[in-house]
This record gives C-alpha cells, structure tokens and sequence, in this order.
C-alpha cells in the first residue's frame, strides 16, 4: 500500500508536484497519466526515494520514505524512464549486481531465471546490454525491477520502445503482477491505462485532476456530445433544417464524402438526444440519411481537455473525490446517457437500416 | 558495499582505463627503481618512492574520473539510489575499488624488494615500510579527493582534470608556503600540503600526525561525496 499525502515539490521557484494525494491499496493497479512535464516521473522519483519531496508524505507499506529509506526501499522494484543499466555488462552479470545490491535472500539461480522467464530476455542472457535492442533493455530494465520479488512496483512508461507484440506481453504481465503486487504505472497512452490499469489518476500541472476508477471514467466518457450524420440533400437547407431541431448548438458541413452527400458535424447541447427528430425531419423533405455515428468521447478527449485546461479550470489545489467528478461530468457533457448507443439501436425500428457512417458504400 | 564493490572492480578490468594506470605504474616504478637502487647500487628505496609520488599524482584521476559522473550521465545512479543499500555503502564501495586497483599497482614493490634482498641481503626495513604505508596513505587520500570531484560533474574529463589540479596544488603548496611570511598562512599551508609529508615517510619517519592527517583527508572527502550525493536528492 502507498500513500502520498500532500506532496509537494519545488525545482527552484518551479513547482513540478503541487500537493497532491493519493493512495494506493495492495493488489491495486494504477495508472498514472499526464503529458510529458506534469510530474508523473518527479512524483515516481519521489515515492522511490530518489528525490525528495520539498513538502507531504510518502507512506510505503506504512514505513516513510524518508525517516527510513533502507526499509521502504526493499519494498518497491522501480523501473525509471530510462532503465539504470550499465552498457558494458552482459544481462547476466548485470541481474546478478542488481541481485547483490538489493541484498537478496532468494536463492540465486532459480529466482533470476525465474524473472528472466517473465520478460522473456532467457535468449539474450549472455549478451552485452549495450549490444541489445530497445525493447530488450526494456525488459531488462523491467527484470531488475522484479529481483527480489518486491512488494510494490513503480513502472515509468514500461512499455516504451516496445513492439505491439512486446506490448502485449508486457500488459499481461503487469495485469498478473498487479494479483499479488501493488502497481503503479505512467504513461501517456491512455489504452495502454484503460487496458491494464484498475484506477486511473490524471495529472496535469503538477496537480491531480482526476482520480477514479477506471470503468467510472470510461463510463463517463462514453456520454455523447456530437454526431456525425452523412445526408445526401442541398447542404444549406439541411443545415438550416438541422439547427431547427431542439438541442442543437452547431452544425458544420465540411467534407463532400460522397456526391451530393455531406458530413454533417452537430454539437448537440447537454442530454438531447435528436436522433429521431433528424431522422423523421429529413424523411418529410425526402433527403437521404446515409448514415449516422455519435461521436464518443475517448480517453484522448477527455485528457486532452483536462489538460489543456480548455472549457475546464485546472484547480490549484487537489480537488477532492465530488469536485473531482463534477469537473469529469463537465467534461464529457453528459450529453446522453451511458446507454445512449444501444438506445439508438433499439429505436430505429427498421425505417431504414442502422447505418455507420461508413455504410455509406453499401 | 559488496555489490558496487564487485561491479566496480570488474568495470576497472573490462575497460582499458585499470590497465593503462597499471602499465604506467608499472613502467615508471621500474624506471626509478632500475635507476636509483640498481644502476645506483644502493638499497635506499625513498628515492625510488619519491619519483612514485608525481605519478599517483597525475594518474590516480583516471582511475577515480569515471566513478561518480558516469552514473549520473548514464542515469545509473537511479537504480542504485532507489536500492536498499545507504549512500555510505556506495561511497565506500567505489573507494575501495580504486583503492584495489592502486594496491594491486603497489604490489610491484615487492618483486622489487625481494630483488634487493638478494642482491644486498639486507634492508632498513623502518624505511621500507615507512615507504608503503606512506604511498598507501597518499594514494587513498588521492583516489577519495578524484571520487568527490567525480561525483560533482557528469563529464569524466571534467572529473580528471579538476581533481589533477587538486592534487597538483596539495604537492605545490609546500612550495608556496616556502615563499609567504605571514606565519599564520605559512602554517596552514604547511599543514595541509602533501609532499613534505610523504617524503617524511621516504625516509622511515613515521610521523602520527601525517598518518592521523590522511586518514582525516580520507574521512573527510568519502564524507562530502556522501553528502554530495545526499544534496542531489533535495536539490
């Protein structure tokens, strides 16, 4: 288990971390997300010991981080940025050091083979790392973290430089530790996050600006904010017939998919749903709907927006668990219900087949 | 302590940098050796020791240069900073690596007094172990002074050349001191020089306040480099 209470670091007047709280319990997976420079490695720099905080506390399994480096660092494997391997030794000598350093009681052998097993770098362990591709150093990287089996991982942005197959290989693996281990891990690839992570903590800024779980995020998210229709019609008027429907706040028609036929991109204001009206509006004046897709808020969106700032103000302060909700909510819009997509697939009774937008070249 | 011990020890012999210090040592030492004590016929060795000093002064930097600023370029002091080991045990560790290399270099000594033994039958042995336990001090005063100033830079060279200047000062100072009137000053200067001292023990003199004196000068740099490293985490 971790805790991090009120953490605060300042680089000069600079500061990289600005109070923020979180904790981590045991078998918990959680992915730590934020653009390049909103302190994802400084606060992994801190909660490993390697730096320390100007300000808060880092609790490890109850023992803090700094009255007692030796002990709460036993308990962490910790995997930074860039993996601390030295290039002139061979990947066996190199786990051995690391075997050593960490002051192992497991015997020897059988537990690095073991954790060579697990990211898979058997095949190269008598090479020289320096010899080794990205990928593999890694995973070596990652091996070293797991000597000596610790209770807690730290991973920052294990799975860059890794081949989509590595990728996978390395998600699964972090999903099997995350049963027995307690696991933090960065990145900015929120798939990476959703795929393996149980929690999700957004920082932006040096602040927390988000803390869920996963599914909630993901639920929230999933709420409609815009549509994209493709209507075979003179454009100005459907534009002009789109805008009379209740609930809309804007309508663009940029691409000429197909001929005669336009993408129409509608904005829709919170919890309207227009689906039926357009499809009934458009039926009146004998315009074709080709198709029809919301627009689902990804991962990519909401971050975005968090961090971007745009629409939402990036608090200051760590914004406790309502706060943080209420900023998620005026994020996603909370145009539609979470259900809004089998809704639609229900309720259009056949009048014309349900068509995505690229059913259009049926 | 082990551990960075072992590591350190195999990267002074996987690298070329513990056998170009060894193969100049090496080389000098019998240099002075053939051309004071054989050509010279004389077991008196102090003279022999003396030549020693200049060259422990300009090449112990290669050993010492890589030892802290390589694992911070290379962000290997990540790993070894987040591992349950004290900043102590990794000081230390490093020191006594380079410590090794410079013993196994003064070990050529003995070859060369067993060569004296048999020719002369005798030895001043006082001189002879005033001499080793002399060299060992500087040299260990020497490789913690190249230790501190590598943990302060990135680039190795910085590393090398700074703390050759050190060295290079500690050995002139005594000269300077020669030259300055102020009486306070001059014993200061005196005091903390290094050559007097060490030709003090070339000459059987085992004096316990030059022993006291780099044995603090030893202490006192594996200290800061132990603080330089404990400062890098509150900067």
């Amino acid at each position: 288990m971790i805790e991090v209470k009120n953490l605060t670091k300042h680089y000069g007047a600079k500061k990289a971390v600005d109070n923020i709280s979180f904790t981590v319990n045991d078998g918990e997976i959680l992915g730590f997300l934020g653009p390049n420079g909103a302190g994802k490695s400084t606060t992994m720099n801190i909660l490993t010991g390697y730096i320390s905080s100007t300000d808060g506390e880092v609790l490890i399994n109850g023992i803090d981080i700094l009255d007692n480096p030796t002990a709460a660092k036993k308990e962490i494997g910790y995997l930074p940025e860039i993996p601390p391997l030295y290039p002139d030794m061979s990947v066996r000598e190199y786990l051995n050091f690391v075997y050593d350093l960490k002051k192992c009681k497991i015997p020897r052998e059988a537990h690095i083979e073991d954790v060579c097993k697990l990211v898979k770098i058997t095949d190269v362990y008598d090479r020289l790392i320096k010899h080794l591709s990205k990928g593999y150093r890694q995973r070596v990287g990652m091996a070293q973290a797991l000597i000596g089996n610790p209770k807690i991982l730290i991973l920052d942005e294990p799975t860059v430089g890794l081949d989509p197959k590595q990728i996978l290989d390395i998600r699964n693996l972090i999903k099997r530790l995350g049963k027995k281990h307690t696991v933090i891990l960065s990145s900015h690839i929120l798939s990476e996050i959703q795929a393996v992570c149980d929690r999700i903590v957004i920082i932006s800024k040096g602040t927390i600006v988000a803390d869920d779980t996963t599914e909630n995020l993901t639920k929230t998210v999933s709420d409609d904010l815009r549509y994209t229709a493709r209507i075979d019609g003179p454009r100005d008027e459907i534009i002009k017939l789109i805008k009379g429907i209740k609930g809309v706040e804007d309508v663009t028609a940029e691409m000429e998919r197909e001929p005669g036929a336009f993408d129409y991109e509608i904005e829709v204001e919170e919890n309207s749903d227009i689906r039926r009206e357009l499809f009934k509006r458009l039926a009146e004046r004998n315009w074709y709907m080709l198709g029809l897709k919301s627009n689902e808020m990804t991962l990519e969106d909401i971050f975005l927006k968090i961090t971007m700032g745009s629409d939402v103000k990036v608090g200051t302060k760590p914004v406790d668990e309502k706060t943080q909700r209420e900023l998620m909510e005026q994020v996603s819009g909370a145009v539609l219900a979470a259900d809004a997509v089998s809704n639609m697939k229900k309720s259009d009774d056949g009048a014309e087949p349900e068509s995505e937008s690229d059913g259009g070249d049926e | 302590m082990g551990a960075i011990y072992k590591r350190e020890m195999r990267a002074f012999f996987t690298s070329p940098i513990a056998y170009i210090y060894l193969a100049i040592f090496y080389v000098i030492s019998a240099f002075y050796f053939v051309g004071n004590n054989i050509m010279g016929a004389t077991t008196d060795m102090s003279y022999a020791f003396l030549g020693i000093f200049m060259i422990i002064m300009l090449f112990i930097p290669l050993l010492t240069m890589r030892l802290m600023s390589d694992e911070k370029k290379q962000k290997t002091d990540q790993g070894l900073l987040t591992a349950p080991v004290n900043l102590a045990e990794i000081v230390l560790g490093k020191f006594f690596a380079a410590a090794t290399v410079f013993v196994i270099g003064m070990a050529i000594y003995i070859p060369y007094i067993l060569v004296l033994l048999s020719l002369a039958g005798g030895l001043n042995w006082a001189a002879v172990i005033g001499n080793f336990v002399g060299l060992l001090l500087v040299g260990t005063s020497f490789i913690s002074i190249g230790l501190f100033v590598s943990s302060l830079t990135e680039i190795q060279i910085v590393a090398a050349i700074v703390s050759l200047l050190i060295n290079f000062l500690l050995y002139m100072i005594d000269i300077f001191a020669s030259r300055v009137s102020f009486a306070p000053l001059k014993q200061v200067m005196v005091a903390v020089g290094f050559y007097n001292r060490y030709t003090e023990f070339t000459q059987g003199i085992l004096n316990i306040t030059s022993v006291v004196f780099f044995i603090s000068v030893i202490f006192i740099f594996n200290f800061l480099t132990v603080r330089v490293l404990e400062r890098r985490r509150w900067s």
